[in-house]
């Protein structure tokens, strides 16, 4: 309980902070279907294919004995990177599901997500999951730190809406 | 068939390595990767013609369920009385687990497994022991067992007596976490694999690198079959035939996601003067999960 509190805290203190110097705009996209439930999310950045640094887990973080990791492995690219090595949760990156919308997500290059970024050419990687539905990755490249502000888009087809990235000087 | 003769194929089927038309032994678990605080398998183990059908009879286990009793069938007179297969489950640490919720039906046996410890968890059954054919009395016999009960077993003037040393080994690896590597030390003991690709990070259109030991030592030149599931669902077997290099390696790259089924069969001459047997015949079969990237 006191690992989400500092968790919330984190994030909160990201977001106010400082400007951005990376954000993410995520769209969830509104599904029609009968049994609907939020799609697991996983935010990561890599760099040649190896995974550099975890920015955002959205999984179901209140079932009672933790019984929403169950499904972690479902975002199977993550899981093989990153999320089968971790500790769960992570201060920071864990974080509960989104609704249908398009939600932001800012990270200042102090953050302990970014700090280990050198100079160079990354990727960012969404990989989304839902159960009793699909899943879907898209990838965006990126270069870092940002000469002048790089906007990047992706549009997803399935699980994913648009997603934009903005990395600022 | 009359019932003596099937439950003598099956006990046949259960400890002679197995040939492309024999029946196969199969384990299939119902996840070999998976994320959570202590996530439960359960895996199914059948003997069959087509691979991951229940069609023939069950994998009798130890400790799952209860021998398999045909309607109609006199338990007491049974045929023959052979031990059910053992079934080692190791834990990430090396440590044995019990199988749980055991059943054993018409078509297949069930077990369950809690993965209560982190990282690569190993189920395996493996076998080691001699046949022997021989005439005795104008009659063909045949035996099988334990190679220190050979001499009790099979008289010392017994004709055309044809020894041969048999070995059997089958696995399924899975993984709750982080892979881990303990539980795939060799026990250089019959034909096994040595996976220089881990067994639970197999990636289709990736090429993976499996290298065979029999008893300890590379085995080259040995053949080896990898068949997908969903035989059928399709007209061809498509099955890849393997050979390994000199040092015993081969690379298999996956054609797509899916459970596929591994079986790798070597058969020689030896000469052990502390052997009866003139022949070694070793068997080594997986099934393995590919995930789609």
């Amino acid at each position: 309980m006191l690992k989400h509190a500092l968790a919330v805290c984190a994030l909160a203190t990201s977001l106010s902070v400082s400007a951005a110097d990376l954000q993410i705009e995520i769209e969830i996209p509104r599904l029609d279907v009968a049994e609907y439930h939020r799609p697991y999310v996983a935010l990561w950045i890599e760099q040649d294919n190896q995974h550099i640094t975890d920015l955002n887990v959205w999984y179901d973080l209140k079932m009672k004995n933790n019984e929403g990791e169950k499904w972690l492995k479902d975002m199977r690219q993550w899981w093989r990177r990153s999320g089968r090595s971790l500790e769960l949760p992570v201060d920071g990156v864990s974080a509960a599901t989104r609704a249908v919308g398009t939600h932001t997500v800012n990270f200042s290059r102090d953050s302990a997500a970014l700090k280990p970024l050198k100079a160079g050419n990354y990727e960012l990687l969404v990989e989304a999951a839902r159960e009793v539905g699909g899943r879907e990755i898209l990838r965006i490249p990126f270069s870092w730190p940002a000469q002048q502000t790089q906007v990047a888009r992706a549009q997803g087809s399935s699980e994913l809406g648009r997603i934009t990235l903005t990395v600022n000087p | 068939m009359k019932p003596m003769f099937k439950w003598t194929a099956l006990a046949l089927a259960l400890c002679l390595p197995l040939s492309a038309n024999a029946h196969r032994a199969w384990m299939l678990p119902s996840a070999t990767v998976l994320s959570g605080e202590e996530p439960w398998i359960t895996v199914d183990a059948a003997v069959s013609n087509d691979i991951f059908y229940f069609e023939h009879f069950p994998l009798q286990i130890e400790g799952v369920g209860e021998p398999l009793v045909m309607p109609g069938q006199n338990p007491a007179a049974k045929a023959p009385a052979r031990p059910r297969a053992q079934l080692q489950i190791f834990r990430p640490d090396g440590s044995l687990a019990q199988p749980q919720f055991g059943n054993t039906g018409r078509y297949r046996s069930t077990f369950d497994v809690q993965l209560n410890q982190k990282g690569t968890w190993k189920l395996a059954i493996a076998n080691h022991g001699l046949l022997a054919r021989y005439k005795e009395n104008g009659e063909m016999k045949r035996w099988s067992g334990q190679a220190a009960d050979f001499a009790k077993h099979v008289p010392k003037d017994a004709e055309q007596l044809q020894v041969t040393e048999t070995s059997s080994r089958m696995e399924v690896f899975v993984t709750s976490g982080q892979p881990s590597e303990h539980v795939l030390q060799p026990t250089n003991n019959g034909l096994e694999l040595v996976a220089n690709t881990h067994p639970n990070d197999l990636f289709a259109g990736e090429a993976a690198k499996f290298t065979f030991l029999l008893d300890g030592k590379p085995a080259a030149d040995l053949k080896v079959t990898v068949i997908a599931a969903g035989i059928r669902y399709r007209d061809e077997l498509n099955d890849m035939q393997l050979t390994t290099d000199k040092d015993g390696a081969v690379s298999i790259t996956w054609p797509q996601a899916g459970m596929y089924w591994l079986e790798a069969i070597s058969s020689q001459p030896i000469k052990n003067p502390a052997s009866p047997a003139s022949q070694k015949r070793a068997s080594y079969t997986a099934t393995l999960e590919v995930l789609a990237p």
